[in-house]
C-alpha cells in the first residue's frame, strides 16, 4: 500500500501533568502503518496515560498530539481506529452479538457481525449475555469490539490479562492476522513474552520518558548480556575480575556468569579450566533486558568480588 | 488517463473515512435499541420502577380510597408524576453514574460514537419506560377505580407525564456528572424521595406546613404535578404556561451545568 510508512499516530513532546506529578514528561513516539509496537514499562510508567493521549481521553498540557494527521477528540479521526481498554465494564445483559452489532454501528464500513466473532474466536457466545462470560471470555469479546469496525490501527492496552494460556495464544494469532492485512497495533503490556512474540517495535516507557525504542532484537543488542553457567574449580574472585565478565555469582553448585562478549569469556573458561563441567549458554529474555533498562541508576557492571 | 493505482492511492489515503448519514443515524439507533434491550433485561432497574407507583396507587388510591372518586383522579396525577421521576433519575442519572465508574464511558469517549447518540438513546430509554408506567396508571384508573376519565384527559395525562420525564433526564444527567459508583442509587434515592414528599405526591401540601407549602415552587416536580393535576381535570395552582416554563429553564440548567462538567472532567 502506498500509505504503509505514512504515520497514523504521533506524539510530540507530549507532557501532561497530574498535579505534581509529571505522568508524561515531553515525550515523542511515532507509529507507522502496518507496524505493531508495544510499549513496555513498569506500572506509572506512563503507558496508559500515552494512550489516553492518543485516543483524545485526556488533553496534553504542552506538545502535539496527532491520530491521522488530525486532533483524536474529532470523531473522524477515531473511526480509524479499534479500542480495547483495560477496564471497561460493558452491559452484562446485552448478547454478546449485540455489543459487536452496536460497536459496529459506529463505523463507516464495519466487517459482519461474523466475521467479527470469527476473528476473535467468540462465535459460540453469540447469543451469550456478556455479564455470563468468564473474565477471559469478555477479553476476547472485547477484542471482538475493537477490530469489529474494520479500523487501520488498533490501541490494545493489557490485552492479554486474565487469559489462560490457550486463550493468549489464540488472540496474539487474530493480531498477527491483523498486521498481516496491513494494519497496526499499538499494544501495551506487563507480558515480555507478549512484546516478543508481536512487536516490531518496542519502546520502553519509565517515569513519563521513553527510555528505549526499536526492534526486540536491538533492544537485547542493547544490554547485548549472555548468561554462562559452569561448575568450576576457578574461584569466583579471580573470574569475577576478568575484563569480559560484568557480573558474577554463585548459583546453587555452579558459577553464574554475565558478559556481553559470550565467545572470548567461553574459550577462556575453557582454557583455563580442562575439568569445567555443565556449561551452559543463555541469551537473556526481554525480562532481564527490561529489567536493566528500567532500573534507576542503569549501572549494569557490578563487580562481585 | 486510466491510472487505477491514483485512484487507489486516494481511497487509501489513511484520514479519509466518510461515514455516509444513513450510517450516522443508524448508529443512533443501535444506540437507543441496545439501551432499551439492557434496562428491559434488568428487573432491578425494571421492577422498583413499575411496581413502585402502581403499588402505591392500588393501595392508598384505589382500595383505601372506598370508591372516592376524586380521590382516585387526584393520586392517578400525584403517582403519575412521582412514577416518571424513576426512569429519568435511575436510568439517567444512576446508569451514568456507574457508567462513569466501571469505564464504558471512557471506552465510548474513545470509539467514534457520535456524541449526542449516547444521551439520546438513554432518554428515548426513559421515556418509553415513562409511557409504560403512565399507561399502568391510566388503566388502574380506568378499569379498577372506574374514574370517570374522558379520553381527552387521559390522552393528556399520558402525553405529558412523557415529555415530563425529561427536566428529570436531565437531573439525573447532572447527579450522574456529580457522583460515581455502587452509592448512587442510594444518593439519587435521596433526593428522589424527599423531593416526591415536598412537591405534594404523598400528601396534598395543603396538609402540610406552610413553609413546606411556600418551598413546593423550587421542586420540578411539583410544577409536573400541576400539570398533571390540571390534565386530569382536578384543581390546580398557577398558569399551565408558567409550569412548563419553569420545566424547561430546569432542564436547560441542569444540561448546561452537566454539560460544563462533562467537559472538565469527562
Amino acid at each position: 500500500m502506498a500509505n504503509d510508512t505514512a504515520v497514523l499516530a504521533r506524539l510530540r513532546g507530549a507532557t501532561k501533568a497530574y498535579g505534581a506529578l509529571r505522568a508524561l514528561d515531553g515525550i515523542d513516539l511515532g507509529l507507522r502503518g502496518g507496524e505493531l509496537l508495544a510499549l513496555l514499562g513498569p506500572n506509572g510508567a506512563g503507558k496508559t496515560t500515552a494512550i489516553g493521549l492518543l485516543l483524545g481521553l485526556v488533553r496534553a498540557d504542552a506538545g502535539e498530539v496527532e491520530l491521522f494527521g488530525m486532533d483524536p477528540q474529532r470523531i473522524e479521526a477515531r473511526r480509524n481506529i479499534g479500542v480495547m481498554l483495560q477496564d471497561a465494564q460493558l452491559p452484562a445483559t446485552l448478547k454478546v452479538g449485540e455489543l459487536i452489532r452496536l460497536t459496529a454501528s459506529y463505523y463507516p464500513a464495519p466487517r459482519s457481525v461474523a466475521e467479527s466473532a470469527e476473528l476473535a474466536g467468540v462465535t459460540e457466545w453469540l447469543q451469550r449475555p456478556y455479564g455470563k462470560l468468564s473474565g477471559g471470555q469478555q477479553r476476547r469479546v472485547q477484542f471482538a469490539l475493537a477490530l469489529c469496525g474494520r479500523p487501520k490501527l488498533l490501541f490494545l492496552d493489557e490485552p492479554t490479562v486474565g487469559m489462560d494460556i490457550e486463550a493468549r495464544r489464540k488472540l496474539w494469532q487474530a493480531i498477527r492476522h491483523l498486521v498481516a492485512e496491513g494494519n497496526s497495533v499499538v499494544l501495551t503490556t506487563h507480558y515480555l513474552e507478549e512484546a516478543e512474540a508481536l512487536a516490531d517495535r518496542v519502546c520502553v516507557m519509565a517515569r513519563g520518558k521513553v527510555i528505549s525504542e526499536g526492534s526486540v532484537g536491538a533492544l537485547r543488542a542493547r544490554i547485548a548480556l549472555k548468561r554462562v553457567w559452569c561448575s568450576t574449580s576457578l574461584p569466583l574472585a579471580e573470574v569475577a575480575a576478568w575484563p569480559e565478565v560484568a557480573e558474577a555469582r554463585i548459583d546453587g553448585d555452579r558459577l553464574c556468569l554475565s558478559t556481553e562478549h559470550v565467545e572470548l569469556l567461553v574459550r577462556r573458561l575453557l582454557a583455563q579450566d580442562a575439568t569445567l563441567s555443565a556449561l551452559e549458554v543463555r541469551a537473556a529474555g526481554l525480562a532481564e533486558a527490561f529489567t536493566e533498562l528500567t532500573r534507576d541508576d542503569n549501572i549494569l557492571v557490578q563487580e562481585a568480588a | 488517463m486510466n491510472a487505477p493505482v491514483d485512484l487507489s492511492i486516494l481511497s487509501e489515503r489513511p484520514h479519509a473515512a466518510p461515514m455516509p448519514r444513513g450510517r450516522v443515524f443508524a448508529a443512533y439507533l443501535q444506540e437507543t435499541r441496545s439501551e432499551i434491550l439492557r434496562y428491559l433485561r434488568n428487573p432491578g432497574f425494571l421492577l422498583p420502577t413499575l411496581l413502585f407507583p402502581t403499588v402505591f396507587y392500588l393501595m392508598f388510591g384505589v382500595l383505601l380510597g372506598h370508591g372516592n372518586g376524586q380521590q382516585a383522579r387526584y393520586m392517578l396525577a400525584a403517582y403519575s408524576t412521582f412514577g416518571v421521576m424513576a426512569p429519568g433519575l435511575f436510568g439517567f442519572g444512576v446508569s451514568l453514574a456507574l457508567e462513569r465508574d466501571g469505564g464504558l464511558l471512557t471506552l465510548k469517549r474513545a470509539l467514534p460514537m457520535p456524541p449526542a447518540a449516547y444521551l439520546i438513546g438513554k432518554m428515548a430509554m426513559a421515556m418509553l419506560v415513562a409511557a409504560v408506567i403512565a399507561a399502568l396508571l391510566l388503566s388502574l384508573a380506568l378499569f379498577v377505580a372506574h374514574v370517570p376519565l374522558s379520553a381527552s384527559q387521559a390522552l393528556r395525562l399520558f402525553a405529558l407525564e412523557i415529555a415530563g420525564v425529561v427536566p428529570f433526564c436531565a437531573l439525573g444527567l447532572l447527579l450522574g456528572t456529580l457522583i460515581k459508583g455502587q452509592g448512587a442509587p442510594g444518593l439519587v434515592n435521596m433526593i428522589y424521595l424527599p423531593m416526591a414528599f415536598l412537591s405534594g405526591l404523598w400528601f396534598p401540601l395543603s396538609v402540610m406546613p406552610k413553609f413546606l407549602q411556600q418551598v413546593a415552587a423550587l421542586w420540578p416536580s411539583y410544577h409536573l404535578n400541576q400539570l398533571a393535576l390540571a390534565a386530569v381535570g382536578m384543581p390546580s395552582q398557577g398558569r399551565g404556561a408558567l409550569h412548563a416554563g419553569v420545566l424547561c429553564a430546569f432542564t436547560v440548567a441542569c444540561l448546561w451545568l452537566a454539560a460544563r462538567r462533562l467537559r472538565r472532567n469527562g
